[in-house]
């Protein structure tokens, strides 16, 4: 009977939780539209200044021998 | 047994109302739905042009937006082209500073109304499904057709279409 019971309340307890997840996760941490001005920013962009992203990459690929190996063209053998 | 029956009976009992609560919120407005009353939304940056009887775009936009950028001109050429038949464009911006939405419409020079809505009462009730999103009224006050996203010549081609569409409607009682 106590078995009965506990498997009763473990299965309550999973239901819930299932329920509850499904309800958060449709509504909760969700950046509305209109509220995208902060993501918007050109500080948000990781390629806003040309002249440092070349100078990283450049060091990047000369380090590791990984010429192209941010997606451009290249087969990034590190022969360049 | 009865007992542990019924406390998972009451358990799972409550999860709909969990359920309900957790996920209350506005629905989006769209086609077929009366727009909210624009004046009670506490809507800053300009005088409210009357727009009963008329047929109303109210475009949503923000000065970080770039698509917004785009569709400025092309509401100023509908607004040229359809306001003296009874086109009212009514940009709402949502921009949370004040400056930002002042320079956009100084550099722009809409000759539309533009509208700020600091607050984000009147996108929240509307529930915007992305920026921009215009919603074409009808003359009794219903949301006709909805554009989400502003796609150039394509968009601008669709709207006067429609407008067109609904200036030749006579107004419907509400």
């Amino acid at each position: 009977m106590k078995k009965l019971r506990t498997r009763h309340i473990l299965i309550a307890a999973l239901a819930l939780g299932a329920l509850l997840q499904c309800a958060c996760t449709s509504t909760a941490v969700r950046v509305r539209p209109w509220e995208r001005a902060a993501l918007a920013d050109d500080i948000m962009n990781p390629d806003r200044d040309p002249l440092g992203a070349a100078m990283t990459e450049h060091v990047y690929f000369s380090r590791e021998a990984a010429s192209g190996g941010r997606g451009v063209g290249g087969s990034g053998c590190g022969c360049n | 047994m009865v007992t542990a029956m019924t406390r998972s009976c009451r358990i799972l009992g409550l999860a709909p109302l969990i359920v309900v609560l957790a996920a209350v919120s506005p629905a989006q407005v769209a086609p077929g739905n009366f727009f909210p009353p624009l004046g009670a939304e506490g809507l800053g940056g300009g005088a409210m042009p009357e727009t009963s009887g008329k047929v109303v775009i109210v475009d949503f936009w923000a000065s970080w937006c770039a698509p917004c950028k785009a569709s400025f001109p092309a509401y100023s050429r509908l607004q040229r082209d359809f306001g003296d038949r009874g086109l009212v464009i009514v940009g709402v911006g949502v921009d949370d500073s004040p400056s930002a939405y002042s320079a956009f419409v100084a550099r722009f020079k809409p000759s539309f109304v533009t509208v700020h809505d600091s607050q984000h009462k009147l996108v929240s009730t509307v529930q915007v499904p992305t920026m921009p999103t215009s919603y074409l009224i009808d003359r009794s006050g219903r949301v006709r057709f909805v554009h989400a996203g502003f796609h150039g010549d394509q968009t601008e081609r669709e709207l006067a279409r429609e407008i067109e569409a609904l200036l030749s409607e006579k107004a419907a009682a509400r």
